[in-house]
């Protein structure tokens, strides 16, 4: 076929309007952060003491670090699904903004926490329902995630994949932290990173086959 | 002095809002740099010029199936030529895995432009050929004797709707069928 007879059947085409990625992103990103939340009151529940909890800066601080993580991870995803994305110094260091205020906080634990108690605060009483939380409730979020960006033409479809999957593991982390009884940031940096990582991992790996276009 | 980026970026925004006329311009004004591009790319990569119209159209069409990933208020450029490289490296990737069919190396003594609007791509030819049914129907019609979306209905029997379904489906199945390999 000719190329102009190919751009013929384009222009012809052309009144057929692509969905808006840019829409369909959003609605996903909502959609995901509400079941996620849904989820997690349904099956695990918010803690008891939640209310009384707000009070001390640890549990709180849960929310900062998973809160902060994801709107920077939403606002690098944002950028993924072009194809002419172009994430400059400043993109990568905000999506370090909240492991760098995490390790701070660790710092800080380290410092004001007795030696004898470490451990016991890093292993927590319930790693394993933090492990497996964080990834199932990432799940759906992420699958409507990676099914709007694969309208998109994303340049790097490992980065865009890795990129939802870390949006995803943090909305399952800030919907998690509700009911996670554990609250020293050491836990969180061990645990809450260790489920976080997981979500990346699948992210990537579906991004790879399902975000090539 | 508009530059003329700006005016395919005025182009391509009229045609995302529905401009017909308007889009078949700016794809037209595309298809000299993108066969560029692709010449100098393979090139590089020590491959003749018998693939370049291929690229060139499997380019034009993930432009057109894509066109929502362009944020009308970046430059269209690197829009253009990043869509461009992702299908050159598909292509390129491709070839370390099949016999590529030698065709007279006839591009190079092809030096005025409007013989260089006749170029046609062999790839999209053959995949054609693939298509099935109704959307063979219509892209054919609509391609080849470049008539209108009604009077291709008329001639079918079917709506307008239907051709433009069948047209969009056809152009998606061809975009997707590179790649593919030989039944």
């Amino acid at each position: 076929m000719k190329t102009q007879e190919l751009i013929r059947c384009l222009a012809a085409d052309g009144a057929t309007t692509p969905p808006s990625v840019r829409l369909n992103f959003a609605s996903a990103l909502g959609l995901g952060a509400l079941l996620a939340l849904t989820a997690m009151l349904l099956t695990l529940g918010a803690r008891p003491d939640f209310a009384a909890a707000l009070h001390t800066w640890r549990f709180t601080f849960k929310f900062l670090v998973t809160g902060l993580l994801g709107i920077m991870a939403v606002r690098a995803c944002r950028m993924a699904w072009r194809p002419d994305a172009h994430f400059q110094t400043l993109d990568w260091m905000s999506v370090l903004a909240a492991p760098a205020i995490l390790l701070g906080a660790v710092g800080v634990e380290l410092g004001t926490v007795p030696h004898a108690v470490w451990l016991a605060r890093l292993v927590g009483s319930n790693s394993m329902v933090c492990l497996m939380a964080i990834p199932a409730l990432a799940l759906t979020p992420l699958a409507l995630l990676l099914f709007v960006m694969r309208q998109g033409a994303p340049r790097s479809p490992v980065g865009a994949g890795a990129l939802a999957g870390l949006a995803s593991a943090a909305i399952a982390a800030t919907a998690y932290a509700a009911h996670c009884p554990d609250d020293s940031p050491l836990f969180v940096a061990v645990w809450y990173t260790l489920g976080t990582l997981l979500v990346v991992a699948a992210g990537a790996l579906a991004g790879r086959t399902w975000l090539r276009w | 002095m508009n530059s003329p980026e700006d005016d395919w970026s005025k182009w391509m925004r009229a045609a995302n809002a529905g401009d017909e006329a308007a889009y078949r311009q700016v794809l037209a004004a595309f298809v000299p740099i993108l066969r560029e591009f692709a010449r100098r790319t393979l090139l590089r990569y020590g491959r003749g010029p018998e693939d370049v119209e291929d690229v060139v159209q499997e380019t034009l069409l993930a432009i057109h199936l894509k066109r929502q990933t362009w944020d009308g208020k970046r430059p269209i450029l690197p829009w253009v030529k990043a869509i461009a490289r992702n299908k050159l490296i598909d292509g390129l990737r491709r070839q370390g895995f099949r016999q590529s069919v030698p065709i007279d190396d006839v591009i190079d003594l092809l030096p005025a432009a409007e013989t260089e609007a006749e170029l046609s791509g062999a790839e999209l030819e053959r995949l054609l050929g693939r298509l099935q049914g109704r959307q063979a129907e219509v892209v054919r019609a609509i391609s080849l004797e470049g008539i209108s979306i009604r009077e291709v209905g008329l001639r079918l029997g079917i709506s307008e709707g239907a051709v433009r379904v069948a047209l969009h489906r056809g152009l998606k199945s061809l975009a997707s069928a590179y790649g593919e390999q030989n039944p």
